[in-house]
């Protein structure tokens, strides 16, 4: 159980996927300068975040693996991501309406959300068990869910400031991104200080 | 002659200088804040995109009248993803070093948005010679821009370019400019830089112009710079 609580604040914490590993920076300076919309693409991050990863893994360790063909990682991974995409995109619109409303036009840009693609080749990476992906993947996603929120909140706050002209649009985010992340660095070491 | 000529050398120059992929259409921004804390891995991360690039705007170039243009981005990804897998088996065989510096970062080239936007923006809608050429092209501007930045973070973080040692120990290297805030702190003070030297008063700015996506974005509003309205770039 503690080792799922760990790999759980490892993803959303200390190892964030966006502020420390710099997966979904695309989304996060895009869609982050309104709250409801930054919690929109989150939402469906994590959502295809988890269904890719249980896919995914016993793709890899059922089928490419036992046929050696493990070279064909990353055109299998991102082939199923782009199909899995499409199908969930297809059945919110047919049969849940309201949450397609919501979700519906941030799943086209997840294809190509880097986030999506490497928390399925982390999991293999670090050796993680079926279970313990499918965490690290909802870790992954509440990260990204997280640094969204508080970016969208600093985004606001700048927004309403006086900024030198050199410096107003993307410099400005990217210095307050850099801050942000700055703060992500008290969590060093607490996932082994409660769980070690 | 001589003007097509002078108009393909435009198309090459384009993406190093006034179209850089990182520091002006601001795209790939995560394996150029990733992979920069050194110059080594900027050039190995540059050198590696800009293979796939090449290499998948040529043959998105040839395809392109044959590739029916409803399924035309699952057909550019899976072309990147087959030469993406070639890069990386050769890596692994021969550049283990550069295998490991780079990681995951590697094979998610595939998600890089510069090879795809490329693809959608002009490889398919151009010919071939052109295609290699914007290929070669973009994939310069990203090597540059690799290298300018992993140089800086790597003299200010860890006193050293390319490994040797520049400050000689007379300076306390700033160890945060290799650590993720510093990437983007150095990233900003880059895109100022670009944007005052480049003098046309065009911002670089994030958002839908250099999204690959946009095209099939019912909410492409939801991206937030006015650049979307401005159309294709072509």
């Amino acid at each position: 159980m503690s080792m799922f609580l760990s790999i759980l604040i490892a993803g959303i914490l200390t190892d964030n996927f966006v502020l420390s590993k710099f997966l979904g920076i695309c989304p996060f300076l895009g869609v982050s300068k309104k709250l409801n919309t930054a919690v929109g693409m989150s939402a469906a991050v994590i959502f295809v975040m988890v269904l890719a990863t249980v896919v995914t893994w016993p793709l890899y360790a059922l089928v490419l693996v036992p046929n050696d063909l493990a070279y064909l990682q990353t055109i299998v991974f991102i082939l199923v991501i782009a199909a899995l995409v499409q199908l969930v995109e297809i059945t919110l619109k047919r049969f849940i309406p309201p949450l397609y409303q919501s979700l519906g036009i941030y799943l086209p840009l997840i294809t190509t959300n880097c986030a999506v693609l490497g928390v399925t080749i982390l999991n293999f990476d670090k050796g993680y068990d079926f279970a313990q992906s499918v965490v690290n993947a909802l870790g992954a996603g509440l990260g990204f869910l997280l640094a969204m929120v508080i970016f969208a909140g600093v985004r606001q706050r700048i927004e309403a400031s006086d900024i030198p002209e050199c410096l107003k649009g993307l410099p400005i985010t990217l210095i307050a991104a850099s801050i942000v992340s700055l703060s992500f660095f008290g969590f060093q070491g607490l996932a082994q200080g409660l769980f070690g | 002659m001589a003007k097509q000529s002078k108009s393909l050398m435009g198309v090459f120059t384009n993406g190093i200088v006034k179209e850089n992929p990182v520091l002006r259409l601001t795209l790939g921004t995560c394996p150029t804040l990733a992979v920069t804390t050194m110059a080594f891995n900027g050039i190995g991360m540059g050198v590696a995109a800009t293979i796939v690039l090449v290499c998948s705007n040529l043959v998105i170039s040839l395809t392109r009248k044959i590739i029916p243009d409803k399924v035309r981005i699952p057909a550019f990804i899976t072309i990147i993803a087959g030469f993406v897998t070639l890069v990386q088996m050769l890596v692994k065989a021969f550049a283990p070093a550069i295998d490991e510096q780079l990681g995951i970062y590697l094979p998610l080239i595939v998600v890089n948005c510069i090879i795809l936007a490329r693809a959608e923006m002009f490889a398919s809608k151009n010919k071939v010679l052109p295609s290699v050429l914007d290929g070669l092209g973009m994939g310069i501007g990203f090597t540059a821009a690799l290298l300018l930045m992993g140089s800086i973070r790597e003299l200010l973080g860890n006193g050293t370019i390319f490994g040797l040692s520049v400050t000689a120990g007379a300076i306390d290297p700033m160890i945060v400019m290799i650590l993720p805030p510093g990437g983007f702190f150095v990233f900003a003070m880059l895109i100022v830089l670009a944007n005052k030297l480049s003098g046309d008063g065009k911002k670089a700015s994030l958002g839908c112009r250099g999204c690959p996506s946009a095209s099939r974005c019912p909410g492409a509003g939801a991206c937030d710079t006015p650049a979307a309205k401005e159309g294709d770039d072509q």
